[in-house]
């Protein structure tokens, strides 16, 4: 039977589904979103800032694209679903009849209720309406605060640099990102941002937002009882899952709409996924709530078999992720923590801009986790040591074979060997 | 920038009377002002951390098709008119390089002389931003030398020092199809006839399409040649840097390169064995025709779409476009590459996050994130392996390899490249969940396939 399945956001979870849904199927696809008319890569927003690409390029598939794989777009915003007579509300009193629905409505950028956090040249930064004010707010500005030590907030950074605004970069933690990762990558992390001129302060907080005469941002307060002048603030301490349509329609939400690991809501016929999520028990993800890009379409590719008929549970795999600080490119395979336990070493080579991290167990020498900056590793060969249970003799004795750098770069192995 | 300028007055001036009246003061004040200011403007890439330097590149007049691109456009173009249809108005800057030409090649410059100066000067200049802008990439290093190297030496000096000493004018660094007549009977005949070296060339000619070409293309894939020795290629990846963006990435422009490309190597190959019927029959076929038939060839080919579209048009259709629509040597390549090749752009598992610069920077026009983000490898007849997509990959998702070619071809080939697979019947659908299709599209590979691989 041909179902009608309605799809609420067009980002990567919403259209790896649509996508999936249609390799699988012949239901009819109807992709709804308020941001644009076409999916487009929300981590490529930076690069259009500092005039790498244009809006265009960050589109990955062409727009006569979904025609011809007959997924229907529609722009507007969902007010509400009526979950009991499947219908999905928009504006306008306008309505439409699902079989199936899926919750791909993303995160949304966290404010933690500081003084000023609503004046004019102060926001975040998720999708194109942020990228169209913060071109708008950074017009001949002299200097941006970029509140919040993420992924983001590093962008955000490395975005004003790029067109020439100084930047003084707001971080709570002692260093860089030291929740997640060990000592020796946030030190390295710390150094690189300051290499690029950005005026990094650790351990310190907003307290405030200043206001000018027009009710813009005209500096930014701390706990160090500092006061920087500014005219735009950008804030990048993290985000929620967007939960505004479960919540009006009575599907059950905690900090994210809530899903088992069939990715199944409280309703009926209705599926949620990606960065809104969250599940309902530990152990389904790596954590409660996954809101990363690679867990997104990992999301999306399993609900799409379930909503195709094959009842499919997640499953998480092998964790990875990547990033960019700057020049510098940081990858992660498995499970390495900042802080170690006792029964976990660690093998830790440093160079000048590269650094590898290798943490396996000290009993029987399994490895664990690889940290990698400015050293590109292959992932298949790391997740294939990670499921096998490679020990940390065999992975260092075949380390070139898991590395995935140009070409002429120096060998790995051996420069590691030579050092240690 | 005021040196840039003095080099532009003093290449105006020359071109105006000077080159004639005072050559060296003219050569020098031109080309010092011209390289030196470009050094000074160089360095300003070493003021940043080495990276990734492509901050600005849609916000520039120059490189985003703005006033300064069209502008770029229309001198390089209407250098390219000049050139061939109205070289009297040359005369004083080849006179300018008199004393160049007499200290290379024993003789007085040419209007060749000078425009081969000229293109080997824009290759070693703009290599040397290059160098400078792409100095933490080792490939880009290794591969920006070898195409300075191959300029300077197989396509500028050596022609020169040849005639020195009377030998036929030849380009070791070109072979048949792209110079297309190198392997006509015409050419051979005069070669043969010249000198001892004159057979060797021929000899070398031959060899190096019949046997070099397929060998060295099955162990490196096309780059060996593309953007490691030929001088298209070469000043593409140097002059042509600033202008890599500009290429089309449409579907569209896909199936008009592949008509275009494959017809023109169609051509060639059609008029060479026309040429050889004819020769071998002793003029039969063509009678008189022979030559204006090639004549044309060679003009509308060689000269208006190698030169003034190839190169003229950079700051418009991006550096390729030659080597993209109307190249017959990289249609040869790409042909090897595509199906007798151990080259490949392996994609590294399931890290891309489709952002779109490996397509943005591919000058060949590659859509490369429509393989990277179904984690599958690239391997395309047109990529010219500048492993530019690799370089400015913000996740290192991409690298450049040659690999056996077991497990070349990976990851989810559907129906077709540029499309799900669509339109399945219900029958089709109730069948399937038996035997549902793998959960990933990322292979979990065995022991054995990766023993293999490395």
């Amino acid at each position: 039977m041909t179902k009608h399945v309605i799809i609420i956001g067009n980002g990567i979870t919403g259209v790896t589904a649509a996508r999936h849904i249609r390799k699988h199927s012949n239901h009819r696809i109807t992709v709804i979103s308020g941001e644009t008319d076409h999916f487009y890569a929300r981590t490529a927003l930076m690069y259009i800032y500092m005039g790498h690409m244009r809006y265009h390029d960050t589109k990955p598939y062409e727009d006569a694209f979904w025609a011809k794989n007959s997924i229907d777009l529609l722009r507007g915003f969902v007010t509400r679903v009526d979950t009991d007579a499947r219908q999905v509300h928009l504006g306008g009193g306008r309505t439409l009849q699902y079989d199936a629905l899926l919750l791909a409505t993303g995160s949304q950028s966290n404010f933690f209720n500081w003084p000023g956090q609503d004046l004019d040249a102060v926001q975040g930064l998720y999708g194109i309406p942020d990228l169209v004010t913060m071109e708008r707010w950074t017009q001949g500005i002299t200097r941006g605060v970029v509140v919040g030590g993420g992924l983001i907030g590093v962008e955000m950074a490395e975005m004003l640099h790029a067109r020439h605004i100084p930047v003084t970069f707001l971080v709570r933690e002692q260093s860089y990102m030291d929740y997640l990762l060990p000592a020796e990558e946030s030190a390295m992390i710390n150094q690189e941002i300051r290499r690029n001129g950005i005026d990094l302060r650790l351990a310190t907080q907003l307290q405030e937002i200043l206001p000018d005469e027009n009710g813009r941002a005209r500096a930014a307060a701390t706990d160090q009882g500092e006061e920087i002048p500014c005219e735009f603030v950008g804030i990048t301490a993290g985000v929620h899952p967007n939960i505004d349509v479960a919540r009006e329609s009575g599907i059950e939400s905690g900090r994210g709409i809530l899903v088992n690991r069939f990715f199944e809501t409280s309703a009926p016929n209705v599926y949620a996924a990606g960065d809104c999520v969250e599940f309902r028990e530990d152990g389904i993800g790596s954590r409660r709530i996954e809101q990363l890009w690679y867990t997104g379409r990992k999301h999306a590719k399993t609900v799409a078999r379930t909503i195709c008929g094959w009842h499919t549970a997640y499953d998480k795999g092998v964790f990875f992720n990547s990033a960019k600080f700057f020049t510098l490119e940081y990858q992660t395979y498995g499970d390495i923590k900042p802080n170690r336990d006792p029964t976990v070493r660690t093998f830790l080579w440093q160079d000048t801009g590269r650094l590898l991290r290798i943490d396996y167990v000290a009993n029987d020498g399994r490895v664990v986790g690889f940290n990698l900056l400015g050293i590109r590793f292959r992932h298949d060969r790391c997740e294939h040591w990670l499921l096998q249970g490679a020990t940390i003799d065999t992975v260092l004795d075949n380390l070139g074979d898991a590395q995935f750098d140009e070409e002429f770069t120096r060998d790995l192995r051996r420069a590691a060997m030579a050092q240690s | 920038m005021a040196l840039i300028g003095i080099g532009i007055v003093g290449l105006l001036a020359a071109a105006f009377g000077t080159g004639s009246t005072a050559p060296a003061v003219s050569f020098w004040i031109s080309m010092g002002g011209l390289t030196t200011g470009a050094a000074i403007l160089f360095r300003a890439y070493l003021r940043r951390p080495a990276g990734v330097d492509n901050n600005g590149v849609w916000f520039s007049s120059a490189t985003a098709r703005g006033m300064a691109g069209w502008i770029l456009g229309i001198v390089f173009t209407g250098f390219y008119v000049v050139l061939y249809w109205a070289p009297a108005n040359l005369e004083h800057l080849v006179r300018m390089t008199d004393p160049l030409s007499h200290m290379i090649r024993g003789r007085a410059a040419d209007r060749w002389f000078l425009y081969g100066f000229f293109y080997t000067m824009a290759v070693l200049v703009m290599g040397a931003r290059m160098l400078v802008k792409y100095r933490s990439n080792p490939y880009q290093i290794v591969r920006t030398i070898s195409v300075m190297f191959f300029q300077l030496g197989f396509a500028f000096l050596i022609p020169g020092l040849l005639l020195m000493f009377n030998q036929p004018e030849y380009y070791f660094s070109y072979f048949w199809p792209l110079k297309y007549d190198y392997l006509w009977p015409g050419s051979i005949d005069y070669l043969s006839n010249a000198s001892a070296l004159g057979v060797f060339m021929v000899f070398w000619g031959t060899v190096m399409f019949f046997v070099a070409t397929p060998i060295l293309t099955y162990f490196f894939g096309k780059r060996w040649y593309c953007s490691w020795v030929c001088g298209c290629g070469g000043l593409a990846e140097t002059a042509g840097d600033p202008f890599r963006h500009l290429s089309d990435k449409s579907l569209a422009a896909w199936k008009i390169e592949r008509w275009m490309v494959h017809g023109v190597l169609v051509f060639i190959v059609g008029v060479t064995a026309l040429l050889w019927g004819n020769s071998a029959t002793g003029g039969s076929w063509l009678g008189s025709l022979s030559g204006p038939f090639a004549q044309t060839y060679g003009f509308f080919i060689g000269l208006i779409f190698a030169g003034v579209i190839g190169v003229g048009f950079y700051p418009i259709m991006g550096s390729r476009v030659w080597c993209r629509f109307g190249c017959p040597m990289a249609a040869t390549l790409g042909l090897l590459q595509r199906h007798f090749s151990r080259f490949r752009i392996t994609t590294n598992g399931g890290q891309c996050i489709s952002c779109g610069n490996c397509s943005t920077y591919c000058e060949m026009g590659i859509d490369v994130r429509w393989y990277a983000q179904r984690g599958q490898n690239i391997i395309r007849s047109s990529c010219v392996g500048c492993g530019m997509c690799a370089t400015v990959c913000p996740r290192g998702v991409l690298k450049l390899e040659n690999g056996p070619r077991r497990g070349r071809y990976n990851g989810p080939i559907l129906t077709h490249h540029d499309q799900v697979s669509v339109q399945i019947d219900d029958a089709w659908i109730q069948s399937r969940p038996l035997n549902p299709p793998a959960q990933e599209d990322i292979p979990i590979l065995t022991d054995r396939d990766v023993a293999g691989m490395f």
